[in-house]
């Protein structure tokens, strides 16, 4: 190794708190999206991880990617452990000079840690509680979970003859948390990086419970080419299906608006999750009802 | 100082002077009191700790594992169906190398659901590289709390530790109990200081995935770790001893077993039963003893081969069973003997709280009188059995 790229790879060291060398998918939308969050926070942060892709490809013993303290116990548990990790810091008179994040994927949030989640949220805990949101089950090979959208078809809502991929509509996890009437509930997509990190710094400026569901595209769980990753981010929002919002002690007080509106085929297309839809005019139009009632529900077309 | 004193308050007041900082704990009878106790001693001013009210037993442990995990000592306390949800944190906790004191107030597993003492929920979590001890009083429990903290924080240990007491019977039954000076439990027991914590000063990643290139070595680790702590166990009592001038830690009690050609093993507050039953046959002319397993992980198999090996009979008698199998004390104690070795007596009784009495005692020397038997339920009312649904 020459003299030049050893200090270009200190320099990437220095400048980042989750480092490359993992061994993450190309074009994980995920990875990139932990490291804006943690690049945001910076190094005064500790992270408690629930089992999924995040945490495989991150931390194969001996190697971790992260830069900052970082812990992993179990699939369901990251809120339970954030919050005893808050505790610690708050007995230890450090809560004013260390964050406390919890990571999980859109199972160990919306499904088997949803639990464990309203419970941090309720006792009021300092912690960010980041969502990365690919849609399913991708750790265990791209199963149904409460957030995989309408129609797409995964490994346990396949689309065949009689099923037309998951009949249900995507949970409303950022609404359910912010009925909780904590500081701060958004949701973020990995295609809008500098809108992303807005939100993370206004939510670590906050004190007390935060969440934020980023949406993060899964070329491998979604069937797209792995160079679209930030393109089918940004198109999932400007469709109106995955609507950027904020809500502040329980309010609606931001969304992100849609200045180029586009049609759900757009996003759906380069996707072989939703294949099926592409010859099937009457489900396509279904989809793109929910994106209409999206854009209705939140105005997300009025400048 | 001498008080009067229900066991689950025995653990509060020796859980204060441990000075957890963290205590994260679920309602569940009949461990709530030691909660509660405590909760108050943190309303008070009287702990200065964190008092997390989470929302089930999973998330207390989970809790409590962060704390640990940021090195600053916690505690927790559950019973039967609360231990067995936690049972996946737990072994996480001990796979992590986090020195937890857990008190399980000991009870039946549903269903049926029933809320009175056996050791099945304990038991059930026997290979989960906690160490473990049963309390027979409840000067004992409080003691062992003060303990546990000791041998789990040794750097050389960094192992959970489950103190368990018998649900009801030591939870709620009242005794008087010595409680040391804070001075002195400062003095046994320093500051938990752990080799690796969560510190942003020096960030290290814990609870990696452990791929087939190391994860084994992880479990034999622990397994050595467990072997090597038979040699600290009684140095700590030792050292209890000398402070606090009661009795220490050890893996075992004999009672009356120098001369006795016939011996009872038993775990819990059983005991106290059966050291008057041994008194009484004794007074009979029978040569009868108990050895009491206070350490049942990691599980004392030299001491208890060493005094038992010329003994004639081994009555053991467990408030749990491997169903299908026998009692897993059974299994482990006859494991440990070649031929020739005492007979040995697996006896199943007390579950769901069935009182065990002299009669059950009698009717257990009884039946090893007529046959060896492996997995024999004593005290059955077999008049409930009729209903073929049943059998
Ligand atoms: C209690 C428990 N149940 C199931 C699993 C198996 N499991 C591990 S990761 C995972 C999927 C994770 O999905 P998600 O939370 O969406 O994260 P992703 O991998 O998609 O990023 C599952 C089902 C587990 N580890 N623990
Ligand atoms: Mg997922």
């Amino acid at each position: 190794m020459n003299s030049m790229s050893e200090s270009t790879i200190s320099k990437h060291f220095e400048e980042h708190f989750f480092v490359s060398g993992h061994t993450a998918c190309s074009g994980c939308g995920q990875a990139l999206a932990a490291r804006l969050v943690v690049d945001a926070i910076g190094k005064n942060n500790i992270v408690a991880n629930a089992t999924g892709c995040l945490e495989v490809f991150s931390t194969k013993c001996p190697q971790s990617s992260w830069r900052i303290p970082w812990i992993h116990s179990l699939f369901e548990n990251a809120a339970a452990v954030a919050s005893g990790i808050e505790a610690a810091l708050r007995y230890l008179g450090k809560i004013d000079t260390v964050r406390v994040c919890a990571f999980a994927g859109d199972g160990g949030t919306a499904d088997i840690g949803f639990q464990a989640l309203s419970g941090m949220l309720e006792r009021g805990h300092d912690v960010l509680f980041c969502c990365f949101d690919n849609e399913a089950y991708m750790n265990t090979g791209i199963q149904r979970s409460g957030l995989t959208p309408f129609q797409a078809s995964t490994t346990t809502s396949p689309a065949g003859k009689v099923w037309k991929g998951n009949w249900r509509l995507k949970k409303s996890l950022v609404e359910i948390v912010a009925a909780h009437f904590i500081p701060y509930s958004a949701s973020a997509s990995v295609g809008f990086p500098q809108d992303l990190q807005r939100k993370v710094k206004k939510a670590i400026s906050l004190r007390g419970p935060k969440y934020i569901q980023i949406h993060v595209p899964c070329p491998l769980g979604w069937g797209f080419d792995s160079s679209l990753t930030i393109d089918i981010g940004k198109k999932a929002v400007l469709s109106g299906l995955y609507p950027l919002v904020e809500y502040e002690g329980g309010k609606l007080t931001k969304v992100f608006k849609l200045s180029q509106k586009i049609p759900v085929i757009d996003y759906i297309k380069p996707q072989s999750r939703f294949r099926h839809l592409l010859k099937d005019e009457e489900a396509l139009r279904q989809l793109q009802k929910v994106a209409d009632k999206n854009i209705e529900y939140y105005k997300l077309g009025e400048v | 100082m001498r008080k009067f004193l229900e066991g689950s308050h025995a653990v509060a007041e020796a859980v204060k002077r441990c000075k957890p900082g963290v205590i994260s704990a679920y309602p569940i009878t009949p461990q709530t009191h030691i909660v509660e106790r405590i909760a108050n001693f943190v309303a008070n001013g009287e702990l200065n700790a964190q008092f997390i009210n989470v929302e089930s037993e999973h998330s207390a442990a989970s809790v409590v594992l962060g704390a640990e995990a940021c090195g600053v000592r916690a505690f927790t306390a559950t019973s039967s169906q609360g231990l067995i949800l936690m049972s996946e944190v737990l072994f996480n906790i001990a796979g992590l190398r986090l020195p937890l004191v857990l008190v399980c107030a000991n009870r039946a597993l549903s269903a049926p659901i029933n809320i009175w003492n056996d050791h099945q929920d304990a038991v059930a979590l026997r290979d989960s590289g906690w160490i473990m001890v049963f309390a027979e009083n409840n000067q004992e429990v409080h003691d062992l709390i003060y303990q546990a903290y000791k041998v789990g924080e040794n750097p050389k240990v960094m192992l959970p530790v489950m103190v368990n007491m018998d649900g009801y019977i030591l939870t709620h039954g009242m005794e008087p109990v010595d409680i040391p000076d804070q001075a002195l439990v400062d003095k046994f027991l320093p500051p938990y200081n752990p080799p690796y914590k969560l510190d942003v000063d020096n960030p290290l990643s814990l609870g990696l995935l452990g791929d087939p290139t190391v994860y084994l070595e992880t479990r034999y680790a622990l397994q050595k770790t467990l072997e090597e702590i038979k040699d600290l166990i009684p140095k700590v009592g030792e050292e209890f001893k000398q402070l606090f001038g009661r009795k220490g830690l050890e893996f075992v009690e004999g009672y009356k077993i120098e001369d006795a050609d016939s011996v009872i093993l038993a775990m819990g507050s059983v005991c106290g039963t059966v050291k008057d039953f041994v008194d009484k046959k004794r007074e009979e002319g029978e040569k009868i003893g108990l050895l009491r397993i206070i350490v049942y992980r990691p599980f004392p198999k030299k001491i208890i081969y060493e005094l038992l090996k010329e003994k004639e009979r081994l009555f053991i008698l467990e408030k749990a069973i491997s169903l299908g199998m026998e009692g897993p004390l059974y299994t482990e104690v006859k494991s440990l003997f070649n031929k020739p070795s005492p007979k040995m007596y697996g006896f199943i009784a007390g579950l769901g709280g069935r009182d065990i009495t002299f009669n059950t005692l009698e009717e257990m020397l009884k039946v090893g009188k007529d046959k060896e038997v492996s997995c024999y339920f004593l005290d059955v009312d077999h008049s409930l059995l009729k209903d073929e649904f049943y059998v």
